[in-house]
């Protein structure tokens, strides 16, 4: 195992060579905002949001697929990268229907916090409106696409840690969507194995349990963490 | 110094920002040393005065009323806050913005859902239309301040009054000012 060095907004980090710049700056204590990234699952760099500016180059680059490269300059936080954000999470609230007050994530939601943590007092573009499908036809969850963003963290994590796939995506563009086994209702199912770590990824409360009210959604990461622990480090941390 | 001429307009909304208003409880007091308040729904005023130095706007603009009435309260204020969700956002006044138009809101509540004589109010010039789009405000006039809560609690109140009384333009971040919800 080799060792890079690279600078992180103008601070000297070093990583191990298989590392993404997101990794290396985690472990330095270096906050980069991320939405479809989710630990124990593999990257998408679908979101955008931990885009970071890399010296000589004017591409931008997703931090959580991008490997870090000895003597990489990095930044994180310019006032480009600042603005873009906002725009971002601006879109992702104009393209569905996130309304904070009657949600049962309202607290406990990670597209809420990043409106706040990017000074989003207002969006700024025009709001879509769209027509979506809730599905409540399982026992005991349910999935409102109202509040999706499409991180596809659900997919990831019921195909990859599960190892069911009853999640996929349906649809191009704005348009898309997440659907279980051929777009059939949930409770019909017949790969879900009513696990429920769909639920505990999903950064919005577009999977919640069923019976929770407005706030009251809480989530359980620690437990994809054990499996993912149990399955890489074969350690059962009860 | 010149007394702050404060306003409130309640549009589209529940009224909750109102009464979150309400729960600013003693600092009232002190705000009513150095600002009056030229209208209301807590006051008893029927026309929106010209000159206000600042007004509060609750609610979405969800009929035509609300429409006309932005129009004349931008026209004759100097600084508009946006106040709460449904003014920021639309939030729950606009949830039936999916459905495409007023007609299957109509249709549902006084047809559908109707226990005894089911008819779609109309009376021109008395009740206001609904328009087919539930709108921000900020979609429709330009709007100086937003403050962002379903309701926005007192303190957010306060801390954006009180910036505005000195004279400054609130500059509102972080958790306990702009969550919205």
């Amino acid at each position: 195992m080799s060792v890079k060095t690279l600078t992180v907004n103008d601070r000297f980090i070093s990583a191990r060579e298989e590392e993404t710049i997101l990794e290396a700056a985690k472990d330095a204590g270096i906050h980069i905002p991320t939405l479809c990234y989710l630990e124990g699952v593999s990257e998408v760099g679908a979101c955008r949001l931990c885009l970071v500016e890399i010296a000589g180059s004017n591409k931008l680059q997703p931090a959580c697929v991008t490997k870090v490269v000895e003597g990489m300059e990095v930044s994180t936080n310019t006032p480009r990268l600042q603005q873009y954000r906002r725009t971002i999470v601006e879109m992702l609230f104009a393209e569905g229907n996130h309304i904070c007050s009657v949600c049962v994530a309202n607290g406990n939601c990670e597209l809420q916090d990043l409106a706040i943590e990017t000074g989003m007092t207002h969006v700024r573009l025009e709001y879509h409106f769209p027509d979506r499908q809730v599905d409540v036809s399982h026992d005991r969850f349910g999935i409102d696409r109202n509040r999706c963003i499409l991180c596809t963290r659900c997919v990831r994590v019921c195909d990859e840690i599960e190892g069911a796939h009853t999640w996929d995506m349906a649809g191009r563009g704005t348009n898309s969507y997440v659907i279980t086994d051929l777009d059939r209702p949930w409770g019909t199912s017949s790969t879900c194995t009513s696990c429920g770590k769909c639920v505990n990824a999903c950064p919005t409360g577009a999977l919640f349990y069923r019976g929770v009210s407005v706030g009251e959604m809480k989530r359980d990461r620690a437990k994809l963490d054990f499996l993912m622990t149990a399955r890489e480090k074969k350690q059962w941390n009860v | 110094m010149e007394r702050l001429k404060l306003a409130t307009v309640w549009l589209g909304g529940c009224s909750g920002c109102h009464m979150s208003f309400l729960d600013l409880d003693e600092w009232l007091i002190d705000l009513s040393q150095v600002a009056d308040l030229v209208y209301s729904p807590f006051i008893d005023v029927k026309e929106y005065p010209e000159g206000v130095d600042v007004v509060l706007v609750e609610g979405a603009i969800a009929n035509e009323d609300h429409l006309e009435t932005i129009k004349t309260v931008r026209s004759r204020s100097n600084i508009l806050v946006s106040f709460g969700d449904c003014a920021v956002t639309g939030n729950v006044t606009a949830l039936r913005n999916p459905l495409g138009s007023a007609e299957p809101v109509l249709q549902r509540c006084y047809l559908e859902a109707a226990d005894i004589h089911p008819q779609i109010p109309t009376e021109p010039g008395i009740v206001p239309a609904l328009l087919n789009r539930v709108q921000p405000v900020h979609q429709v006039v330009t709007v100086d301040v937003y403050l962002p809560g379903c309701p926005p609690s007192a303190d957010r109140i306060r801390a954006v009054l009180e910036s505005l009384l000195r004279g400054e333009k609130p500059q509102l971040a972080g958790r306990e000012f702009i969550k919205f919800g």
